[in-house]
């Protein structure tokens, strides 16, 4: 089957359940409801063969609402299709079902957002951290967490300070220009 | 009149003995038998791999027993990013050396953080644990570890070994002889 069917069959599946299509260089992405994820991610797996689920992220739109938004990249092996899946959470309810019983891999996914972004994963059967150590306080990429860090404290586990950024952030700005006005300088707001 | 005792000459161990001071005959066996904690924790630990290897053979200083056990070592290499997870156990793996031990600081994030100005990043080990030897590079090429080694050697051919690590047997031995 060509994508466009596999599409085909999932608006005749589910209908006004997917909220909006987008098309992008090729990219395909629906956004769905926080209700409707099992149900549809288990007939994408099942009835249309998106049999990997490549990549879970989570994007917080500070200062939106609803705050923060999952994105589930999944891949049809047997039809080499791509399909993204949006969905967004508010900060208030901060969870969305589990999809790791439907594909093993989104354990670490998910246990991953869970670390860094703060959303929980209801029905998720071993939700810890996986990058910091469990007791770390904060959820370091969401966006009003600053990037030198914040000092905290875990006796005989590990601690952290924040990072005297010296004129920093040091980043490049994406442009035709030359080396010397790309290269990495401290930029800050005001300049 | 004082008593003279004939002495003499041994021919067997002319040519055979050295006069030196102590401290710098200590000093000699340590410092060319340094043997490495490998503390690898980014790409620095490549170029660690490289320098330990045939072309530059840190060998060639007496360096080249790696150990995996931080019982049986000198001098901790710590050879990348020392994140906030791992500085503990760093720390605790370095106290598990025993005494007299060294720290060489290999590149840019072991000295600083480097170029990782970051909530997750140690901005340098001797935060931690003290440091004997800075390598700047990210990361150093193998022949900058063998120069950090080489002043780390230097350094301790100048320690005051006996004097500044067993004081008491120092003390002792003033007072026997006077």
């Amino acid at each position: 089957m060509t994508g466009q069917e596999l599409f085909d069959s999932l608006v005749k599946a589910f209908g006004e359940k997917l909220q909006a299509k987008t098309e992008f260089r090729g990219e395909t992405t629906y956004t769905i409801a926080g209700g409707d994820l099992r149900e549809i991610v288990k007939f994408c797996r099942d009835e249309l063969s998106f049999d990997y689920l490549l990549d879970i992220t989570s994007i917080d739109n500070h200062g939106e609402e609803p705050r923060f938004e999952i994105v589930y990249h999944l891949y049809s092996m047997p039809h080499t299709v791509h399909l993204r899946l949006k969905l967004k959470v508010s900060e208030e309810i901060g969870a969305v079902d589990t999809v790791s019983d439907v594909w093993p891999t989104a354990n670490w996914h998910e246990r991953e957002a869970y670390d860094m972004m703060g959303i929980r994963f209801n029905g998720h059967v071993d939700l810890r951290r996986i990058l910091m150590w469990d007791g770390y306080p904060y959820f370091p990429l969401r966006k009003d967490f600053p990037l030198e860090g914040l000092p905290s404290e875990m006796p005989d586990v590990a601690f952290t300070k924040a990072t005297p950024l010296e004129g920093g952030p040091f980043v490049t700005i994406p442009s035709t220009a030359g080396s010397k006005d790309r290269e990495p300088r401290a930029r800050p707001p005001e300049l | 009149m004082a008593e003279t005792r004939l002495t003499t000459h041994d021919s067997k161990i002319e040519g055979n003995v050295i006069f030196t001071r102590f401290d710098a005959a200590l000093n000699w066996v340590r410092k060319n038998s340094l043997w490495p904690m490998p503390m690898g924790l980014a790409c620095c630990a490549i170029e660690l791999m490289a320098t330990a290897a045939s072309r530059f053979d840190i060998a060639r200083f007496g360096a080249e027993v790696m150990r995996f056990s931080p019982r049986q070592c000198d001098v901790m290499i710590v050879a990348g990013t020392v994140t906030y997870k791992m500085a503990l156990a760093v720390k605790r793996i370095y106290e598990q050396m025993p005494e007299p031990k060294w720290v060489i600081a290999m590149g840019a994030c072991a000295s600083t953080g480097g170029m990782y100005r970051s909530y997750a990043t140690l901005q340098g080990i001797d935060q931690l644990i003290p440091v004997d030897v800075y390598i700047s590079g990210c990361p150093p090429r193998p022949e900058a570890l063998l120069a950090g080694l080489m002043k780390l050697q230097e350094k301790i051919s100048r320690e005051r070994s006996f004097r500044d690590q067993k004081p008491e047997l120092a003390e002792r031995l003033e007072e026997v002889l006077g």
